[in-house]
């Protein structure tokens, strides 16, 4: 009870930073919007490719990509917020005033998960109105908000962790880069059949391709790698819960 | 130009560069985020190649002018981020009570970002030979595109320097890069115009002038001498380069003014 209202807390506290500050709110928004028009747009003319068979488009194609990188930045947003509190000093003073301190991770854990829904709620509404033809069922639409809430949270846990260890906001590209390099070595502009050399080969055991190629069959309501993809979200979220943890344990150790 | 204003500019452009080598993350990021996005492009958008009415058998080939652009808009970040330092730490204040003169400041702070825009224009070419790239316009080409580097090196430093000047603050330059990769992303960064399909897009960024930027880049290395692209891509440069000049120069003569 003691941890859920710590988490209450350190949410809502989150959540009004991020809400009533633009600078905040505002790239978080808007990237991904960004994205899905630069490659959804820009690369329209991909569709055309020989042996590209995505029955609901390119748009639709992008989408799902840009709906599982806005769940991952937004975790790693959240991260650079919590290195920001540890580097203010209002960390600190958040792990003295505690009484059950693993609320606090789960607190900005919580508090990503709404900002990216606020995200994803914007994103597909612009995509709806592009025009995305959407083939999936209501459950298959289920199946693929969940795979991103789940990505959403991995991501988050990974942020913490860092921001816990090095409480500064020079982590910032230890937190981003390797998110980045996870999501573009999957196959973001083609299927996995279509890429070759060695992309093809990084992309086959890219655990993030399991969740791309199963969320874009989700939207394609030809639900494909749905187990393999679920296993991938639930393993990153558990392995990045013990490591958030043992962040938490280092930033309390450092006083 | 006399001797002082010569020996002035020296000192400040070795202040530039030195204080650019002093922080690897000035130096590494510029240079290993471009390759990383180009090696990740090119691979992934290799099959774009099989498009009817593709330029190029090779993407790499295609996708190597993208470097150049982002190493230019890095080239402002850095530029801006560090003369808005200099005013936020009140070195330009400290500055005006020397004899030196402030246009010194600016040029030298220009020929910092030169240097940088030079070596990084050595790394894109050296890449792009290891990797296998053909410069259609020959060894010729490869000195062509380093003075175009040069000069959109110059365009956006300037600009970045009247940014800097204009606002003071180096969290307002950092706070404007989304802005400037709009520019790259909405551009023929991806695919030639001719074939994007979507039609705002396809306006969007013939209108860019950043896409005639690039093409002047890729002319060079996958087509050999196009007048015409390097007509525009030269013209596009140098206006850039003389407008944001003007304007950092008006901008200085102000805060000094101030100071």
């Amino acid at each position: 009870m003691r941890t859920l209202y710590v988490a209450q807390g350190v949410a809502w506290r989150v959540l009004h930073n991020v809400f009533t500050n633009p600078s905040l709110l505002l790239p978080s928004l808007i990237f991904p919007l960004f994205f899905f028009t630069a490659f959804a747009g820009g690369l329209s003319g991909i569709a055309r490719v020989p042996g590209f068979d995505y029955p609901p488009g390119y748009t639709a194609f992008q989408f799902v990509f840009v709906l599982l990188q806005s769940a991952a930045f937004g975790g790693v947003f959240t991260g650079f917020g919590i290195a920001r509190d540890f580097e203010s000093g209002f960390g600190r003073r958040l792990l003295l005033a505690a009484p059950h301190r693993t609320g606090i991770v789960l607190g900005y854990a919580a508090a990503a998960l709404v900002r990216w829904a606020v995200t994803i709620g914007v994103v597909t509404v612009v995509a709806l109105l592009v025009g995305m033809n959407v083939a999936g069922s209501g459950i298959d639409l289920v199946g693929l908000y969940t795979l991103g809430l789940i990505i959403n949270v991995a991501a988050v846990l990974w942020a913490t962790g860092v921001a816990l260890r090095l409480r500064t906001m020079q982590a910032g590209p230890v937190m981003q880069m390797p998110v980045f390099l996870l999501l573009f070595f999957a196959p973001v502009y083609v299927p996995l059949a279509l890429l070759q050399g060695w992309i093809h080969d990084v992309a086959r055991v890219n655990p993030i391709t399991r969740v791309l190629e199963a969320g874009r069959g989700f939207l394609a309501g030809t639900p494909t790698e749905v187990g393999l993809a679920f296993s991938v979200g639930g393993a990153l979220v558990v392995l990045f819960s013990f490591w958030a943890l043992r962040g938490l344990r280092s930033a309390e150790q450092a006083g | 130009m006399t001797d002082a204003f010569a020996d002035q500019v020296a000192l400040l452009a070795r202040r530039s560069v030195v204080r650019t080598a002093r922080q690897p993350a000035n130096v590494v990021f510029p240079l290993v985020f471009p390759l990383l996005l180009l090696a990740v492009n090119s691979s992934g958008l290799r099959s774009a190649t099989h498009l009817p009415g593709f330029p190029t058998d090779s993407y790499l080939a295609f996708a190597l002018a993208v470097p150049f652009i982002q190493g230019a808009l890095f080239a402002t970040m850095n530029a801006g981020t560090d003369l808005a330092r200099d005013i936020q730490t009140g070195f330009l204040n400290r500055l005006a009570l020397t004899p030196m003169r402030s246009i010194a400041l600016l040029a030298g702070q220009l020929g910092g970002v030169m240097v940088m825009t030079l070596i990084q224009a050595a790394v894109w070419i050296a890449a792009g030979l290891l990797l296998g790239v053909h410069f259609a316009a020959g060894p010729l080409g490869i000195v062509v595109l380093f003075v175009y580097a040069l000069l959109i090196g110059l365009g956006f430093g300037a600009l970045g320097a009247f940014l800097a000047l204009r606002t003071g603050s180096g969290e307002a330059i950092q706070g404007l890069f989304p802005v400037f990769f709009v520019f790259l992303f909405i551009s023929s960064m991806a695919l030639p115009r001719n074939l994007i399909e979507t039609d705002w897009f396809r306006t969007a960024a013939t209108i860019n002038p950043v896409s005639y930027l690039l093409e002047g880049v890729r002319s060079l290395i996958i087509i050999g001498w196009d007048p015409e692209a390097l007509g525009l891509g030269f013209g596009i440069g140098a206006v850039l380069a003389a407008v944001a000049l003007s304007l950092a120069t008006m901008a200085l003569h102000t805060r000094m003014e101030r100071t």
